[in-house]
């Protein structure tokens, strides 16, 4: 019993100080990845632009029910106007970071973890250590900072189309004043406490969620059971990490 | 190669869409375009009270957005708030026996400052002070006072 508990203990804290070293020695190999902009070109592809499409989807839908719900409500007080206050703030400050980021660990984080599993398994990487290649710098730094940078421009993405799935909906379909829509709105958000502290939210998340996945990656049992595995705890802990960080960030932000 | 080239032509295509939608956001859905930057002459005005007025809060003269609040201190000398607006460097024609009142946009809305132009031929400087004002109205003392002439109404007829 007592000795189970010391072995969660010890693989618990392995695990943490495994992961840290990792990031560390991956951030020394970042410089290399500006000389070679063109593996770091094809991540952005398959982290970003292939995650495109579920973003703006989902965006314009959750737009669309947050004018929906939204009007429901407000036009009990006479406020129907405010609908574009309601939209543009819950989406800007937690909606889109959040849920672009959750997507983004689905889409792209258990991509990200699968592919290096199985290169880990397939002792492709042990082939490129065996070559005298780093493949922390050469396969796990690219990934990391595409995922960083793809981030932040997913979460702007998916909160543009949902004020815009909002707008469809609250002045298209439910006739709330055009003007009022935009005007309320804009005098309502601020970009610097609104709309960056969203920006900073995505990339924070979107440099824990490729930390979670390329680790998980690298750090998995190279059999088929230890990928499946390692894909999921990737999916789960980077889903858990951005609720609680998003928690803290919002305490720290809109204090 | 050619996969390549139109790999590269995506990615600046995803991101240039990122920052296109950093840019909606920042011009359309937020308002960095009526009040940018911090330029802008500094008045100020003394009230009895502010009620609910913050920082940020809009000052208008006849309905326009003119400027915003900047700081609102206390002043321990005469025990009444100090609000310093910013107003807009576009509207340089303040007269100096200018009012300030403290109004609520609605029932329960949000709080700013209405400036009425008085009719003096000088205009407020930057860090000029505004000499007449009219303190924020508070709900509870609006129904305390009803409810007040109400009872004393009563009173009489009896």
């Amino acid at each position: 019993m007592i000795r189970a508990l010391g072995r969660m203990g010890i693989s618990a804290f392995g695990w943490l100080g495994r992961s840290w070293i990792f990031l560390f020695y991956v951030l020394s190999g970042m410089f290399g990845v500006i000389k070679r902009w063109r593996d770091l070109i094809s991540q952005l592809y398959s982290i970003g632009v292939l995650s495109l499409v579920i973003i703006v989807v989902s965006g314009f839908f959750v737009g669309m029910v947050l004018g929906l719900q939204g009007y429901n409500t407000l036009v009990d007080f006479g406020a129907a106007e405010s609908l574009g206050v309601v939209v543009a703030l819950s989406l800007v400050r937690e909606l889109g970071p959040v849920v672009a980021a959750l997507l983004f660990a689905g889409r792209a984080g258990s991509a990200l973890t699968a592919e290096i599993g199985l290169m880990k398994s397939t002792e492709q990487i042990s082939a490129m250590e065996m070559m005298a290649v780093d493949p922390l710098h050469r396969v796990v730094a690219p990934r990391l900072l595409a995922g960083v940078i793809a981030m932040p421009l997913l979460a702007a993405i998916f909160s543009a189309v949902g004020v815009y799935g909002g707008y469809f909906v609250g002045v298209g379909l439910l006739g709330v004043d055009d003007g009022a829509f935009w005007s309320q709105m804009q005098s309502a958000v601020d970009f610097h406490e609104d709309v960056m502290n969203g920006v900073i939210k995505s990339i924070v998340f979107g440099f824990v969620v490729t930390w979670i996945a390329v680790f998980e990656g690298y750090d998995t049992i190279p059999t088929s059971e230890g990928i499946s595995r390692a894909t999921t705890r990737t999916v789960v802990n980077s889903s858990l990490a951005i609720l609680a960080l998003d928690f803290v960030l919002t305490a720290i932000m809109f204090d | 190669m050619a996969q390549s080239k139109a790999i590269e032509t995506v990615v600046g295509v995803f991101i240039a869409l990122g920052l296109a939608a950093i840019v909606v956001l920042a011009l359309k859905v937020s308002n960095i375009s009526t009040l940018a930057g911090n330029d802008g002459y500094e008045i100020q005005a003394k009230f009895d009270n502010i009620g609910g007025l913050k920082v940020r809060s809009p000052v208008k003269m006849a309905g326009v957005l003119v400027g915003r609040v900047a700081e609102i201190m206390f002043d321990e000398e005469t025990y009444e708030a100090v609000a310093v607006m910013k107003i807009d460097p576009k509207y340089r024609k303040i007269p100096e026996d200018t009012t300030a009142n403290i109004y609520t946009a609605g029932l329960l809305g949000e709080q700013y400052i209405s400036l009425e132009a008085g009719g003096a031929e000088d205009y407020l400087e930057d860090g000029g002070e505004i000499e007449i004002t009219q303190s924020a109205v508070v709900l509870e003392q609006v129904i305390g006072q009803v409810l007040y002439n109400k009872a004393s109404g009563d009173g009489d007829k009896e």
